[in-house]
C-alpha cells in the first residue's frame, strides 16, 4: 500500500507533469490529482480512446496487444498506460529545450 | 429405376377439351411482285452492315446518397458507481475508493503501470523526441512531385432551379468564408420560381449555407470589403448596387436608387483604396464605370463613360464587363469591354476626356476577366475568347504573352498571389487550367476537370493554396493545390523578371518594324497614285478594300487546294498576309 503511494507521488513529482489519475475498468477515477470535472473527462474520453486503439493492434495482429498511449498536442501530452482493470493516466508538459 | 409422379385431376375440374382435327394446307393471301412498286425506291449498292461480335457488356452508375453530417459533442459524467454506491455520498466514494486501494491486484498493477511511466516521463523531460534533428544536413532534393489539384469540397446551390454561380468573394480575415453570388446570367431564362439569394458558405460545412443575402434581384457579383470583413457590396442584374453588413442580417443595408444605377447588370464591383474605407467601383455592359461611397447610395459619386471616341457619348460605349483595381496603383484603374478592348484609364485626370488613357486590342471577345500581375503591376493577364494573354504596359498594339487557342471558351482566370509565374484559367468545358509559364509555355502545367457543366467563376484565396471555382449550376468547388504550384521556387523573381522583358523587348522591336513599314508604305502610295499597288492604304474606299482582299483570300485559297490535290504528303501551312500590309 506504501508502495503505491510513493510510487504515485514519485510520478507526480517529476518534471512537468500536470496530473496524474488512477481509473478502473468501469471508469471510476481512484486516484487523481486534479478536479473532478476534468478527471471525469479524461477517464471518460481515454478509456473510450484506450479500446479503439487496443482493439485497431489486436485485429492487425491478434497475438499483439496495446502496452502504451501516447498523445502529443500542441499544450501537452497525455500518457495512458492501460491495463486489464485499471488504467494510468498521467498529463505532462513536455520540455521543449534542445538538448545537445 | 424409374421415377414417377403422378398427378391426378379430375377431369370435370377441367375447362374445355380442346378437339384437334387435321385440314389440308389452304392459301389464304398471296401477294405477287409488282415491279411498278420499285419505282420508289432506290437500289442500295453497297449495303453498308456492321457485324460486331463481342461481349454485351451494360453499364451501371451508383451514387450514395448524400451523407449530412453534423458535430457534436459528449458530456460526460461520472458514472459506472457499483449500486449500493451513492455518486453523491462523500463518504460512500471515499469508503469504496479506499476498498479498491486494498485489493492486492490494484496494487501490483499500478506498480507495474508506474514503471512504465516513469519511464516515459522521464524520456520526455530528457529529450524531445519529436523534434527534427539534423535538419541541415538534409539535403533538399526536391522530388518530382507531379502538380496536382484536388477536391476537397464542393457546395451545392440548396435551391430546386440551379443558377449561375456568378462570382465568389473570399472573407478577407483568414478566409474561413466564401461569398458566392449567384444569377441566371443567360437571356431570358429567368423562371419565376428561381429564388434570388445568394449564400456565404462556412468552407468547413459544405451542407448548409452560414448565412443568405436577400437581394432584390440576383447578385451578379459580390465582393468583401478587405478592410471591414463584415461588409460585403453586391452588384445586381438590374444594374443597382447594394451592400449587406453580416452583423445586420440578410437585408441589404443600403441599396443604390434605380435611377442613378446602372442599366444593364452589374458585372464587376471592387472596394478602393481609401481613408474611410467605404468606396466602390462598378462595371456593366450599359458603358458606364460609377463610384460609390456606400455611406450614400443615393448618387454615385462619379461617372465615366467607356466612350472610345473620348466624347463621353453613351451611344457609343463601350459595355463594360471587368474592372482592374491595384491597390498598389491607386489613380490608375483598367476596364475589360464587351468588344474586347482593355481600357487603361486615370482616375485622377479632370476632363472625362482625359480619363480615358489608352485601349489595348486584341481580344475576339468580351474579357472576362483581367488583373494585373501582384508581383510585376506593369503586368497584366486579360481572359477571353478562347485565349489568356498577358500584356505590357508599355505596349499597346498586341500582347507580349498569349496562350493556344483553346477548343472552350475561357470563362475567368486569374494569378496565383504567391508566384510570380503562375496563373489560373477557367473554361466553358468544365476544366481548370494551372500555367506556369517558366515551366511550359505551350500548354498548361496542370489541367484538371473539376465539373461536367461549365465554370463561371474562378477566386484563389489569398495564401494561393486554395482556389473555388463556380458553376453554371451553382456548384462551387473548392480546390487544393499541390505544395509545388505554390511555393515560390529559388529565382522565380528574377526568372519571371527575366522573361516579362525579353517578351517586352521583343514586342517593341516588332511594333517598331511594324510602324517602319508603315511609313515605307505611306510615302511609296503618296509617290505614285497611279500605280495599283497590292499594299494599299486609306485612300481606297471601304468597299473596294473589302473586294480587293476577298479576292486576294480566295486566290490563296484555290492555290493551297491545287497545291493539296496535287498529292503533296507535307502538310501545307496557310501563310496569310501581314496584317501591317493591309
Amino acid at each position: 500500500m506504501a508502495e503505491v503511494e510513493e510510487t504515485l507521488k514519485r510520478i507526480q513529482t517529476h518534471k512537468g507533469v500536470i496530473g496524474t489519475i488512477v481509473v478502473n475498468a468501469e471508469g471510476i477515477p481512484i486516484r487523481t490529482t486534479l478536479d473532478n470535472s476534468a478527471t471525469v473527462q479524461y477517464a471518460g474520453l481515454l478509456h473510450q480512446l484506450t479500446m479503439k486503439a487496443r482493439s485497431t493492434v489486436r485485429d492487425i495482429d491478434p497475438q499483439n496487444d496495446l502496452t502504451f498511449l501516447r498523445i502529443r498536442s500542441k499544450k501537452h501530452e497525455i500518457m495512458a498506460a492501460p491495463d486489464k482493470e485499471y488504467m494510468l493516466i498521467v498529463i505532462q508538459n513536455p520540455s521543449e529545450q534542445p538538448q545537445d | 429405376m424409374e421415377i414417377v409422379y403422378v398427378y391426378t385431376k379430375k377431369r370435370n375440374e377441367f375447362g374445355r377439351q380442346c378437339n384437334f382435327s387435321d385440314r389440308s394446307a389452304e392459301l389464304h393471301v398471296d401477294i405477287l411482285p409488282d415491279p411498278s412498286l420499285a419505282v420508289n425506291f432506290i437500289e442500295r449498292d453497297p449495303c453498308d452492315v456492321p457485324i460486331q461480335c463481342t461481349q454485351e457488356m451494360s453499364e451501371h452508375e451508383v451514387n450514395t446518397e448524400r451523407f449530412e453530417s453534423d458535430t457534436r459533442g459528449i458530456n460526460h459524467v461520472e458514472g459506472g458507481w457499483p449500486k449500493d454506491v451513492n455518486p453523491h455520498e462523500m463518504e460512500q466514494t471515499i469508503r469504496f475508493r479506499k476498498k479498491v486501494e486494498k485489493d492486492e491486484n490494484y496494487i501490483s498493477t499500478v506498480m507495474q503501470l508506474g514503471n512504465n511511466m516513469e519511464h516515459c516521463i522521464k524520456q520526455n523531460n530528457a529529450i524531445d523526441i519529436y523534434r527534427e534533428y539534423f535538419e541541415e544536413e538534409e539535403v533538399v532534393e526536391e522530388s518530382e512531385v507531379q502538380p496536382s489539384a484536388k477536391t476537397i469540397n464542393v457546395f451545392r446551390d440548396p435551391n430546386e432551379v440551379k443558377r449561375t454561380a456568378s462570382s465568389l468573394s473570399w472573407h478577407p480575415d483568414g478566409s474561413r468564408k466564401l461569398a458566392v453570388a449567384y444569377s441566371s446570367l443567360e437571356f431570358q431564362k429567368v423562371s419565376k420560381d428561381m429564388s434570388l439569394n445568394s449564400y456565404i458558405w462556412d468552407i468547413e460545412n459544405p451542407n448548409k449555407p452560414e448565412m443568405t443575402l436577400k437581394p432584390v434581384s440576383p447578385l451578379v457579383c459580390l465582393e468583401y470589403n478587405p478592410k471591414d470583413c463584415h461588409i460585403l457590396v453586391g452588384g445586381s442584374y438590374n444594374g443597382q448596387i447594394a451592400y449587406w453588413d453580416t452583423r445586420k442580417g440578410s437585408q441589404p443595408v443600403e441599396m443604390s436608387t434605380i435611377e442613378h444605377s446602372h442599366r444593364d447588370p452589374v458585372y464587376r464591383v471592387i472596394w478602393l483604396q481609401s481613408k474611410t474605407g467605404t468606396d466602390t467601383f462598378s462595371a456593366s455592359t450599359d458603358g458606364q464605370v460609377l463610384w460609390w461611397d456606400i455611406r450614400k447610395m443615393s448618387e454615385p459619386t462619379e461617372r465615366l463613360i467607356l466612350d472610345p471616341n473620348k466624347k463621353g457619348n453613351l451611344d457609343n460605349a463601350l459595355g463594360a464587363i471587368s474592372l482592374e483595381f491595384e491597390t498598389t496603383m491607386p489613380t490608375k484603374f483598367m476596364v475589360g469591354t464587351e468588344q474586347g478592348l482593355v481600357v487603361s484609364c486615370n482616375r485622377k485626370a479632370k476632363t472625362p476626356a482625359e480619363k480615358i488613357v489608352c485601349m489595348y486590342s486584341g481580344h475576339h471577345g468580351p474579357i472576362y476577366a483581367l488583373q494585373r500581375n501582384p508581383f510585376f503591376p506593369k503586368n497584366f493577364l486579360t481572359v477571353a475568347d478562347w485565349t489568356a494573354r498577358i500584356w505590357s504596359e508599355d505596349i499597346k498594339e498586341s500582347s507580349i504573352m498569349w496562350t493556344k487557342y483553346h477548343t472552350a471558351y475561357l470563362s475567368d482566370g486569374s494569378w496565383s498571389p504567391v508566384r510570380p509565374s503562375v496563373f489560373f484559367t477557367i473554361k466553358m468545358d468544365g476544366t481548370l487550367d494551372v500555367w506556369d509559364f517558366l515551366f511550359k509555355q505551350n500548354d498548361p502545367t496542370l489541367s484538371v476537370k473539376v465539373c461536367d457543366e461549365a465554370l463561371n467563376s474562378l477566386r484563389v484565396q489569398d495564401n494561393g493554396h486554395f482556389l473555388a471555382c463556380g458553376s453554371q449550376l451553382g456548384t462551387v468547388t473548392l480546390l487544393e493545390i499541390s505544395s509545388g504550384l505554390c511555393t515560390l521556387q529559388k529565382n522565380e523573381k528574377a526568372l519571371a523578371t527575366a522573361m516579362f522583358e525579353r517578351e517586352t523587348k521583343r514586342e517593341k522591336i516588332l511594333e517598331a518594324r511594324h510602324r517602319e513599314m508603315r511609313l515605307k508604305e505611306r510615302s511609296r502610295s503618296e509617290q505614285s497614285k497611279e500605280e495599283d499597288t497590292k499594299e494599299g492604304d486609306g485612300e481606297e474606299s471601304p468597299e473596294e478594300l473589302i473586294t480587293r482582299i476577298e479576292k486576294d483570300f480566295y486566290e490563296i485559297v484555290e492555290a493551297e487546294l491545287k497545291k493539296r490535290d496535287k498529292g503533296e504528303e507535307k502538310k501545307a501551312i496557310i501563310e496569310l498576309p501581314l496584317e501591317s500590309d493591309i
